[in-house]
């Protein structure tokens, strides 16, 4: 692999052929502001907030979009580059509600981040503001289509990530918006709601409607953990606040996933919380089953299994395991059967 | 399973699923891969974005169809004369891979026997493809570079589903398709812990990482570890079990995790079973209709509230991290068993679920590797046979587990119930992509947006029937009678109907055929007659 030496800051470092300006500067913890960038999809330079000056160019360069070549020296921090950063970003702000504080992306919002950085207070281009309706007929994401910023990322997520390509943009300029085709409600289109949409979006345009109001970014412990579902074994992070389940979000970290999703995985976990779900033991006392304390439970089920192995012999005994369950429980279930009970009478359904 | 390792010496995905964006050749086989595994779905698309050529075989023209370059439509239940007659054709042609089959199989020549009458009109005239797809298939699979083949459920509950994956195995190895990266043979497991739940011996006929309790050795090396002697003889399958309890030779059956009165084949028998047992325990998170049998119901915990491991389709143990207390007053499966041990005088002292996996890798050589602290937030794919060695990214390199790769000839057969006079329809039955087996009904955001069932009809029989979308009509078979509504749709071809498995009001399985594998026991639900009638 040929490497390249560059100048950043003033900083001599190396990078290899065929890296971008950006991720030269990512690699190096050299921080540049970005809108439309994923490291999952293809960079657009899209949002212009990336660019940076490199010696020799006449224009400042989206850093997302130009490769590096030897020697280049570049600088992310320069008044001028400052200068048109923060001009980029008092446009988009202009046309961005102000309601920050009420708002489900508030602490965080890229745009937010990046305003308070550069000290954009939206004051300095007034003018007309989009007043678009607020898409949210579905269960599961709620679509203000006057948040957004037309970056671009959940267009890329769904046709590159999901294969689907079901969002675009529509109109043309002010009147530029994203949509399904013919701009319907997501319920009425093909969406599947796997939510990839959701995972990419800067700003509060694409959020989760089963999270609204139930909690800020500050006080969600993420869990990492694997889908309970499919044996596909996305991971993803379960966001936790006061004890409490309220969500799903993407984990770029995730092995086989990386940040996608199906509709299941980001949006079912609200099945932990059922009121189908069984918190106490229940005995049948007179053909009815009835709540009971664990000991009088685990009491008559070591006594019958005992009365039974002992009048019928222990392959008189079964189990089935449990392909939803954990390695280990299914390890302790097929010893207890086979080491306990004393019989190898143990299967799951899904010995295919 | 039980055919992959007969055919190459281990039953799991020879190939990771990263490594399906950078396939060549996508060859799938029953499998609705973008409904019932979505995100391996993404990836195939992803593979399609990028050129990649794909071959769908189904009888339903489920969305991969649509994206494919050859959808075979083939008749339910004869996919073995289908891969047979794709076997004759590249013999026939030339495009076998002698090298391969020369060194690294056994049982070719048998296979060359079989694979004679396959002649393309002959198979054509089983499974209804015509002649030209199938070269069209055989010419994009057998002349690519790297090929792999995609199967699931479609493919393993059928009373042939055995002699399937083998035949499968025996097409990736005509070609040399195997044992590199982006090319082999993929059984995409249903569950989560699917390929946990069978590594961990959680199976009448083996101890944990496919050691038999047969084996006089192995008994001998769990006798030592567990210290007690164990019976040298398997257990009963889950079809033996129902049979059992109704002729009494089963008094108390343990279930955990399973609801099999909703998601067993012919469940009025499975019912049957249940209540001739004298003592029924049912573990679960939800009251389930199977819970709702039970003596006595243990509440366990969800995902969220339990740490330990899971192993996903390409073999990688990944953590599963709890996030929150147990609900009211459930508890970690893990720990109710331990109880139950401790009270039947058995100890078992774990203090936490890292230690039973100290345990799991102490007694299985493929797995000995493995520690909770090195599973991190990445896992790790078996093999994983010492604490520092990397996983395993494709299996069968250079060389097949149990060495040569074999050839089984297999030869086509029916499914056990064929659609008749009295059952005119075939019903197949499946996954949909906005649920989960019975489990995500209880999520009230996924069952707002996808309520009920919807039978898939062909507006043909739909005519035939008088019946118009939308409407609800009486499904019955030989075993059982329910209500659904139909969705009129070309999706299905006409002579069938499509029913998921998802719905307590439509309860599918009290439908299907008890019929079952040989080797695995696993149901027939693909294929058995039902007849629609007007309410």
């Amino acid at each position: 692999m040929e490497w390249f030496t560059i100048t950043i800051d003033g900083r001599e470092v190396s990078v290899p052929k065929g890296t971008t300006v950006l991720e030269a500067c990512r690699m190096n913890n050299i921080p540049v502001p970005t809108l439309c960038h994923d490291p999952e999809l293809t960079p657009s330079g899209a949002c212009r907030l990336c660019v940076v000056q490199i010696e020799g160019m006449r224009n400042l360069p989206p850093s997302c979009v130009t490769q590096v070549a030897q020697g280049m020296k570049i600088e992310t921090q320069n008044p001028k580059v400052r200068a048109a950063r923060k001009t980029i970003l008092e446009l988009l702000v202009a046309n961005h509600p102000l309601d920050c504080m009420t708002c489900e992306k508030m602490g965080n919002c890229s745009l937010a981040e990046y305003a308070y950085e550069y000290g954009v207070k939206g004051d300095v281009f007034a003018g007309e503001k989009r007043d678009l309706p607020v898409d949210n007929a579905n269960p599961f994401i709620i679509r203000d289509p006057n948040k957004c910023i037309l970056c671009g990322k959940c267009i890329k997520a769904c046709t590159e990530i999901q294969g689907k390509s079901r969002l675009d943009f529509s109109f043309r300029g002010f009147n530029t918006q994203v949509g399904p085709a013919y701009n319907i409600p997501l319920n009425e289109s093909d969406c599947d709601f796997c939510g990839s949409c959701v995972s990419v979006c800067p700003v509060g345009a694409l959020t989760e409607k089963q999270m609204a109001g139930k909690g800020r970014p500050w006080e969600v412990t993420k869990v990492q953990t694997t889908c309970p579902f499919c044996g596909v074994g996305c991971n993803f992070d379960l966001n936790v606040k006061d004890g409490q389940v309220i969500g799903v979000t993407s984990n770029p970290q995730a092995p086989v996933n990386g940040k996608a999703l199906c509709v299941k995985g980001r949006f079912g976990m609200d099945m932990i919380y059922s009121s189908r779900r069984v918190t106490t033991p229940l005995i049948r006392k007179d053909g009815v089953l009835v709540p009971a304390e664990w000991d009088e439970a685990l009491d008559l089920v070591a006594s019958k299994f005992r009365e039974i192995k002992d009048a019928y012999g222990p392959n008189a005994l079964a189990a089935l395991s449990s392909a939803h369950c954990t390695n280990e429980e299914n390890y302790l279930m097929q010893k207890f059967m086979r080491a306990v009970i004393g019989t190898n009478n143990v299967d799951h359904c899904a010995r295919t | 399973m039980a055919g992959l390792a007969t055919s190459f010496g281990s039953g799991a995905m020879t190939n990771s699923i990263n490594e399906i964006p950078n396939a060549e050749v996508m060859f799938v086989i029953g499998s609705n891969t973008t409904e019932a595994h979505p995100v391996i779905g993404t990836k195939m698309r992803q593979a399609l974005a990028k050129g990649a050529k794909l071959i769908v075989v189904d009888p339903r023209c489920i969305d991969l169809a649509e994206q494919a370059d050859v959808w075979l439509r083939l008749r339910p239940g004869t996919d073995i004369a289908l891969v047979n007659g794709i076997m004759h054709i590249i013999l026939a042609k030339g495009w076998e891979d002698r090298g391969f089959i020369a060194e690294r199989t056994e049982g070719f020549e048998k296979l060359k026997e079989t694979l004679q009458k396959y002649t393309p009109e002959y198979t054509s005239q089983i499974t209804g493809v015509p002649a030209e797809q199938l070269e069209e298939a055989a010419r994009i699979y057998a002349t690519a570079e790297r090929a792999q083949i995609f199967y699931t459920l479609g493919i393993t509950e059928h009373s042939c589903g055995t002699d399937n994956v083998l035949s499968l195995a025996n097409l990736s190895m005509l070609t040399g398709h195997i044992g590199k990266e982006s090319t082999g043979v993929n059984p995409l497991r249903g569950q989560n812990n699917v390929q946990g739940a069978c590594d961990m011996g959680a199976l009448p006929n083996v101890y944990p990482g496919y050691q038999q309790v047969s084996n006089p050795e192995v008994r001998a090396k769990f006798e030592a570890a567990w210290g007690v002697p164990l019976d040298p003889n398997p257990g009963f399958m889950i079809p033996d079990m129902f049979d059992a309890a109704v002729n009494k030779q089963l008094r108390a059956l343990y279930i955990m995790g399973e609801d099999p009165v909703m998601t067993d084949a012919d469940a009025n028998h499975v019912r049957k079973g249940l209540k001739a047992l004298d003592f029924l325990v049912v573990q679960e998170i939800f009251l389930s209709e199977t819970a709702l049998l039970a003596d006595v119901v243990l509440p366990g915990a969800s995902f969220a509230e339990k740490t330990g491991t899971v192993t996903n389709t390409e073999r990688r143990f990944q953590m599963v991290n709890q996030a929150i207390k147990p609900l009211g007053n459930a508890k970690p499966d893990g720990e109710i068993i331990c109880e139950l041990a401790n009270r039947m005088g058995y100890p078992f002292p774990y203090a936490s679920s890292a230690e039973v996996m100290e345990e799991i890798a102490q007694l299985t050589p493929q797995f000995a590797g493995i520690s909770h602290e090195r599973l991190g937030t990445q896992g790790l794919q078996w093999p994983v046979p010492t604490a520092d060695h990397p996983g395993t990214k494709f299996l069968h390199k250079g060389k097949f587990n149990r060495g040569k790769g074999l050839f089984v000839p297999c030869e086509n057969q029916l499914p056990h119930e064929q659609p008749d006079k009295e059952y005119p329809l075939l019903l197949n039955t499946g996954r949909k992509l906005s649920h989960y087996n019975v489990f995500t009904q209880s999520s009230e955001g996924l069952i707002k947006n996808s309520p009920e069932e919807l039978a898939e009809l062909n507006p043909i029989d739909a005519k035939q029937i008088g019946i118009s979308d939308g409407d609800v009509v009486k499904v019955a078979s030989r075993r059982g009678e329910l209500n659904t509504k139909v969705k009129v749709t070309e999706r299905v071809p006409a002579g069938m109907l499509f029913m998921t498995l998802h719905y307590a009001g439509s309860p599918t399985n009290v439908l299907t055929n008890g019929a079952y594998d040989k080797v695995t026991k696993t149901y027939e639900y693909k294929v058995c007659g039902v007849k629609v009638s007007k309410l």
